[in-house]
């Protein structure tokens, strides 16, 4: 029997180089002559572009060239890769802009020279020339114009099914809430670079600080610089934090090829933490106006949502991802006989939008949860008695929820969302929990305590492919189209690989973001890799395995049906007679390639882990502050490769929810200008805001999807962080209901509590 | 631009002769003039701590100082933690409580604990988060940060 390795915490793979700062992050990339390049950037939230003079900057010692939209009039707008909506097309960016800008961080003009800090000078010698228009800023409200006869609503998203206003005509109550989520943003700590390079030898374009989905960029890259796609590469290396965000074909990175390109030399950029946080895609910002109709006892029988996503300036690649999610996901563990979503995309003069983190779910869990608290409060039942009753029920499943995203329906595919509650509840110590909260407030402490509950999704198809190579010398490598942001992929890869081939851990290295090296690839995203890519993995390494021992038997003079592989070895399963080293085998089929094998996964649904988040809170009646005291997720992930990296997963993403309920968001003045915009202001969770964490993580639900039973952990974490905490603080203030606004901060739950 | 002058970084015990604008931030001295790119940026203006290496016994943000306020002064950087092959104890703490996972603030937070253990062996676990807090990291949650800082502490005071 081959040992298990799958299930294990092993040691993480990708460890030693980044602890003794061997580590190959996009700043770390130079190269001999290269020039920096700098953007400079609208200072207007919405405007008209007079003119932009950059001879000042041009006659700088050290400056080589300096661009605007005229010197990259070839280059089309970057293109939408998500969602196959029509009627995006016309909101998509140039790369710099042309005759309008439309926010504050919006590229208008490029500098390149010798080193950062002449690129920097330079940069502020562009003088840009812009004639003030008034910005849109309120995607709930008045829509302004995109561009003659394109007005700011680029589209409106429609999903749902069965009979809503019956319902609502004949229920006993009708529940009614508007609720916002704050713009935020993954705000990974490394921010975005771009090192490009044009190898003319072999007519070859490089570009190194590529992430989360390299092929499909440089696919792009080639269609706008009208390249042949084999004739660009990129490479990724060390990523410090994905998120959403990073990764993705921005203006910059194009720029960056193209002036490699052109100016016959390599070409580097590395953001700044200000640019970061105006020019890196945004998200979250929506406004929900939800009602659900309900019988005397709190069962729902109709659901209905209007809700306005904040998508900034203009469209990216995500297309209408966000709010796409936003609409099919919000039903969430629940029951609900009709269900109806509207959901209006619009652009404003702020940063474009892309997903973050659990995109459109973070937001629509916030909706949903605040729904069940208040259905909770009109039946006068418990917030838990409320979602029990109208949980989906083991038997339900597969569930088919009859609306579809990403282009793939909706099904859940296993599930016991009451069993999980129940192990929530067991594992916070419940009663224990509730009489201690009950004694602290007699005590004259403001306490409460949230729980809120969400369906995730995982494993976006279509493919992904893995190549495996058994060298002979016994090494492994396992190829994929799969990219790292720094959540471990590498070694759970690994561990898949050896337990399935039956070869030991450590001599397996997992190659990825590379695209030379494997002709297609979808990437990291949406919590995807563990699923496709580890049962493409686990399948390629089962074909290796059979080869081994078909090639084994005869030399070990047996059947292979008699032989087992472990560590490295094929021996026969009785035990008896010699052993034989892979490495060996490798080495009879081809004394100088050894062995590989290849293979593919294929699908086209997703699989849907499910969890519970619990969150213990203290309120500052006098400050308004908030104290999260104790976080508890519990969550069903259909089976773990390796728990100490989903456990990782998970207590990241709390500390990012947590962030995005009581300190995170990105606030405009009313001239659109950007006031978080630095460290400073954009607040992130430090160590002393995150308190302890428990992480329950529980296997019942395997996915019937792929043969491992996996599903994926990147986004349970912060899926309903923002909805457990605003309803903890209702409960420690009493005041069912009053939350209704993420983040929470000091200054809005004090003038809530002063409104009362 | 202004004119160059001569300082000598001694990072690790190696000196560095370089000649550098009055402006250059240490940070950037290090990485880019020093080739010793495992200390990382990633705010800088002082607040993110990925940055932090340590100067003369004291954890500093290398992106807050000049690299001429560092000329001639001992600079240790988390290239110089490990003896050879072997591990400090702090990077295999982090390696076994899952201490990182991007890896991006990882050497800002293992010089700024090594540098605060070393100065002050017995300090509290509070005084101990105060110091940890003063960090960004993005991927953890600090939860498995705090734990390795611990154990690391623990083993560092053993072995003193
Ligand atoms: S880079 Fe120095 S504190 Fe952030
Ligand atoms: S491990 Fe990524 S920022 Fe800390």
């Amino acid at each position: 029997m081959a040992s298990r390795i799958i299930g294990q915490s092993r040691k993480r793979l990708e460890d030693p180089p980044l602890l003794t700062g061997q580590g190959r992050f996009a700043s770390d990339i130079s190269f001999p002559d290269q020039l920096a390049m700098r953007v400079v950037r609208s200072g207007y939230a919405h405007g008209r572009i007079v003119s932009v003079d950059t001879s000042e900057a041009c006659a700088l010692p050290g400056v080589f060239a300096v661009w605007t939209a005229d010197d990259v009039a070839d280059l089309p707008p970057i293109d939408v890769r998500l969602t196959n909506i029509k009627g995006l097309a016309p909101y998509r960016q140039y790369v710099l802009a042309r005759d309008k800008v439309r926010y504050v961080g919006e590229p208008v003009a490029v500098v390149f020279a010798s080193d950062a800090y002449t690129a920097e000078d330079a940069a502020d010698l562009v003088v840009i020339d812009i004639e003030e228009l008034p910005a849109v800023l309120d995607a709930a409200g008045e829509t302004g114009d995109f561009a003659p006869g394109l007005p700011t609503e680029v589209i409106v998203i429609e999903k749902g099914y069965g009979d809503a206003d019956a319902a609502f005509k004949t229920a006993q109550h009708v529940v009614s809430l508007t609720l916002s989520v704050g713009r935020h943003s993954g705000v990974p700590l490394e921010t975005r670079g771009a090192i490009a390079r044009y190898d003319a030898k072999h007519d070859m374009l490089e570009m190194y600080g590529a992430a989360k989905v390299p092929h499909w960029n440089r696919d792009q890259i080639a269609i706008m610089l009208g390249r042949e796609r084999k004739s660009i590469n990129l490479y990724e290396g060390h990523t410090g934090g994905g998120f959403g965000v990073r990764g993705e074909l921005y203006p910059e990175d194009v720029i960056a090829c193209y002036a490699a390109l052109k100016l016959g030399r390599p070409v580097k950029w590395i953001e700044d933490r200000r640019e970061n946080l105006v020019a890196c895609n945004h998200s979250r910002e929506q406004t929900h106006r939800i009602r659900a109709a309900i019988d005397a006892e709190g069962h729902i029988l109709a659901v209905e949502d209007e809700f306005f996503h904040d998508q900034g300036a203009y469209v990216r690649t995500h297309g209408a991802t966000v709010a796409d999610l936003a609409a099919a996901m919000l039903p969430g563990p629940y029951r609900i006989p009709a269900y109806r979503a509207v959901g209006h995309i619009r652009l404003t003069n702020k940063t474009p939008g892309g997903t973050y983190r659990a995109p459109g779910r973070y937001e629509s869990t916030f909706a949903r949860e605040r729904l069940l608290d208040a259905i909770a409060a009109k039946a006068g039942i418990s917030p838990v008695e409320a979602r029990r009753r109208n949980l989906l029920q083991k038997a339900d499943m597969p569930y088919d929820l009859r609306v579809d995203t990403l282009g793939t329906k909706v099904v859940y595919d296993s599930g016991d969302y009451g069993g999980l509650v129940r192990k929530a509840i067991d594992a916070t110590g419940w009663q224990t929990l509730r009489d201690a909260v009950a004694t602290r407030r007699k005590a004259g402490e403001t306490v409460g305590v949230g729980l809120a509950m969400f369906v995730e999704k995982s494993g976006l198809g279509p493919y992904d492919d893995v190549r495996i190579e058994l060298s002979p010398s016994g090494a492994i490598e396992v190829i994929t189209g799969a990219a790292s942001i720094g959540q471990g992929v590498e070694t759970v890869i690994a561990q898949i690989c050896a337990e399935t081939l039956g070869a030991a851990f450590d001599t397996i290295r997992v190659t990825h973001g590379q695209t030379d090296r494997i002709e297609r690839g979808l990437g990291a995203f949406a919590s995807r890799v563990t699923v496709m890519t580890g049962e493409a993995t686990r399948r390629a390494a089962e074909a290796l395995r059979a080869r081994l021992l078909a090639i084994a038997a005869p030399l070990m003079q047996t059947d292979a049906t008699q032989l087992t592989v472990s560590d490295g070895w094929i021996a026969r399963t009785d035990g008896s007679g010699p052993s034989m080293a892979i490495a060996d085998v490798a080495r009879s089929i081809d004394a100088t390639h050894g062995a590989s094998s290849e293979a593919s996964f294929e699908s086209s649904h997703m699989v849907y882990p499910y969890g519970v988040h619990v969150a213990l809170v203290q309120v500052d009646r006098e400050t308004g502050g908030v104290t999260v005291e104790r976080y508890l997720v519990a969550y069903d992930i259909g089976r773990a490769v390796n728990p100490m990296l989903v456990e990782g997963q998970i207590t990241g993403g709390i500390a990012q929810g947590i962030g995005g309920a009581l300190l995170e968001e990105f606030l405009y003045d009313e001239r659109g200008e950007p006031l978080s915009v630095t460290f400073a202001d954009y607040l992130m969770p430090t160590a002393h805001e995150i308190p302890p964490m428990d992480i329950v993580i529980s296997e019942d639900a395997p996915s019937p999807l792929n043969p491992l039973g996996l599903k994926g952990s990147g986004e349970a974490g912060v899926n309903a962080a923002g909805a457990a905490i605003a309803a903890a603080i209702d409960d420690a203030l009493g005041m069912p209901g009053l939350i209704t606004r993420l983040p929470v901060t000091p200054q809005r739950l004090k003038a809530a509590l002063a409104a009362r | 631009m202004s004119e160059k002058t001569p300082i000598t970084l001694k990072i690790n015990g190696r000196d560095h002769k370089i000649a550098v604008e009055p402006r250059r931030t240490l940070a950037d001295a290090i990485r880019e003039d020093c080739g010793q790119t495992g200390t990382h940026i990633g705010c800088e203006h002082g607040v993110c701590g990925a940055c932090t290496v340590i100067v003369n016994g004291e954890p500093v943000r290398s992106c807050l100082m000049f690299a001429a306020q560092a000329d001639g002064k001992a600079i240790r950087t988390v290239e110089g933690l490990a003896k050879g092959n072997e591990l400090h104890p702090m990077q295999r703490a982090f390696m076994d409580h899952h201490g990182l996972q991007c890896g991006f603030c990882t050497p800002g937070f293992l010089m700024l604990a090594v540098g605060v253990l070393e100065r002050e062996p017995q300090i509290s676990d509070d005084d101990l988060l105060d110091v940890l807090s003063s960090n960004l990291c993005r991927c953890t949650g600090y939860q498995n940060i705090i734990k390795a800082v611990r154990a690391a502490a623990a083993e560092m005071r053993g072995a003193s």
